[in-house]
């Protein structure tokens, strides 16, 4: 049993970390929270969903479509929300992210109902047991397709040109630029591939909950947020790492506590870090640089 | 005379002044980013209503119980968060607003999601006329006050301001645990006007709303508070005839307020937000004083 809800956990867990790398990926670069990331989580969902069911195409087709047009979206928050604000005070980006996040999710209401959408299973249902735990093939291919992302991402940001460019801008965005790295342009692949991440998250949580709706991002981006800051935001391993255990504690506290308060445990846990250990289990305390 | 409606209005509008004023001072004069009013609202709103229909508490005690309540969960949550930089306070405010929400759902006394019925009706518009005179004249006073320039010090520049001895964390947990007070003033306003009350009228929505407000007048002035308050509040009630407004509404908030951020972050009659502007001269310094560009701001 104990297991069995450890596993749950990962699985949800790895949904978590993949939104949260978006959250950190996009902190690390502009200090902005994309309040927005959620909506691009949500509108991965309904990209797959609607590819899979109106246009019937193949699911793997339809997931990396659904990344992509969810990394679209992304670039084009940017553009409209974000780019103009980049000399403001903090507060207008932050309040602008705000209102993209509320348009988004309402403009979805407006478009698709607020009626939930039921994603059709992509595969035969087939549950496999082992001798501690049951896990079905959809699971399976939730935890694969995170892992192989994030293995990905980890790939790109570390061994890329574009990623030394992107850790180059994190560190510091002058000297990045003296440099000869276009600011701008890493910006933009930065929300492309943040944006793409949420999407694909999008996509999984369709398959392995079955329910989309346009206010599904409301919640697991506030969890993505919650999860990032736990593993210390702006660290790529931290995202990772924060994902998978506020989805094991969010289950451990569903099973044992209360189901009821399921989503509070987020919120409490992002207290109890900020409390105690505001640079997160990964990050190092920031040194204001005045 | 007024019509029952138009008073169901001006009440209306008053009750947003409250709820935007009180979020002014801790976005416009403070420039912390609090994006769950609402949850102030609410447990004014509950509080002040439990006491009155089970303790028979009269009405002005149980508006000022439902504020210091307010104002408790304020601090509460306040106090670990302020200490950080202002991002984390608007992912806390934001997420305690949501548990707020889930807790009066699934508590007994709240009666749950069906809501809390059969609170007496005294709100009135004398009520509510004198309690927005004391919140504007109040907040007045705490802005004009050494306690007012503290919080604008730290809104245009946290650093500098600790630097001239201002102790940052005791004065933004100050301003928040006023700004839910009357939060929760207005919260109680509402529960004894409209009778009946239920968790999912303070959520996520009902702070935008706030902030929209308070965007839109203007962050950083009173009587911003009070124009956003009067247009949100009034605004779809004159474009009734256009059909159903309602259902845009919510994608025009969040439109107003990317707009607002890039055409006029002052909002309608406020200041501007002096990190907007100093840019150049700040470059000038930090050339000057040869410590890189400033580009951290951005």
């Amino acid at each position: 049993m104990f297991v069995q809800q450890l596993m749950n956990g990962v699985i949800l867990g790895s949904t978590y970390a993949l939104i949260a790398l978006g959250y950190t990926m996009v902190y690390g670069i502009i200090e902005l929270i994309n309040f927005a990331h959620g909506e691009i989580y949500m509108f991965g969902a309904f990209v797959g969903l609607l590819l899979v069911t109106v246009l019937d195409i193949p699911f793997f087709l339809a997931f990396l479509l659904a990344m992509a047009l969810g990394s679209l979206l992304g670039v084009t928050v940017e553009y409209l929300a974000y780019r103009p604000l980049r000399r403001s005070s903090r507060l207008s980006a932050l309040i602008s992210a705000i209102g993209a996040s509320f348009f988004l999710s309402n403009l979805a209401l407006l478009i698709m109902g607020s009626q939930p959408f039921s994603f059709p299973n992509p595969f035969e249902a087939k549950i496999y047991h082992t001798p501690l735990f049951i896990i079905s093939r959809v699971e399976i291919t939730v935890l694969l397709s995170s892992l192989i992302l994030m293995i990905a991402l980890t790939f790109f940001v570390q061994r890329t040109k574009i990623g030394k460019a992107m850790r180059a801008t994190a560190q510091d965005k002058d000297t990045a630029s003296l440099m000869g790295i276009n600011i701008d342009r890493i910006i933009t692949i930065t929300f492309a591939v943040g944006s793409a991440l949420g999407a694909a998250a999008g996509v999984m949580v369709g398959i392995y909950f079955r329910t989309v709706t346009p206010t599904m991002g409301f919640m697991p981006g506030l969890k993505g947020f919650v999860a990032a800051v736990l593993g210390g935001i702006g660290n790529i391993p931290g995202a990772m790492l924060g994902g998978i255990l506020l989805g094991i504690a969010e289950v451990m506290g569903a099973a044992y506590i209360s189901s009821q308060y399921r989503d509070a445990v987020a919120f409490a846990l992002l207290i109890i870090i900020l409390l105690f250990k505001p640079a997160g289990l990964l990050g190092r305390p920031a040194q204001e640089k005045v | 005379m007024l019509s029952p409606y138009y008073i169901q209005l001006v009440i209306l509008v008053g009750i947003n002044t409250i709820m935007a004023s009180s979020l002014n001072l801790i976005i416009g004069y403070t420039g912390q980013l609090s994006i769950g009013h609402a949850a102030f609202m609410s447990i004014g709103a509950y509080a002040s209503a439990l006491v009155t229909v089970h303790f028979n508490f009269p009405f002005i005690a149980s508006l000022l119980f439902g504020a210091l309540v307010a104002t408790l969960f304020g601090l509460l949550i306040g106090a670990p968060t302020l200490k950080l930089k202002g991002d984390y306070l608007a992912i806390a405010t934001l997420g305690f607003c949501e548990i707020v929400r889930i807790v009066f759902l699934n508590l007994d006394i709240t009666g749950g999601s069906v809501g809390l019925r059969g609170i007496p009706k005294k709100t009135t518009l004398l009520t509510v006329v004198v309690a927005v005179l004391i919140t504007i004249f109040v907040l007045n006073r705490i802005i004009n006050s050494r306690i007012g320039r503290a919080l604008i010090a730290i809104r245009e520049d946290e650093t500098a301001a600790e630097s001239m001895g201002i102790n940052t964390t005791y004065y933004k947990v100050i301003c928040f645990g006023v700004g839910a007070f009357f939060g929760g003033l207005g919260g109680g306003l509402f529960a004894h006007f409209f009778r009946f009350i239920q968790p999912n009228s303070f959520g996520f929505m009902c702070s935008i709303e706030h902030l929209c407000m308070v965007v839109l007048g203007g962050m950083g002035s009173m009587w911003g508070a009070f124009i956003g308050a009067t247009a949100i509040t009034a605004i779809p009630e004159l474009l009734r005839f256009l059909g159903d407004f309602a259902d845009y509404r919510m994608v025009i908030y969040g439109a107003i307020l990317v707009i607002m951020m890039r055409v006029r972050p002052q909002g309608i009659i406020g200041q501007r937000l002096s990190a907007d502007q100093v840019s150049i001269g700040e470059k000038l310094f930090n050339r000057w004083a040869g410590m890189g560009t400033g580009g951290k701001r951005g």
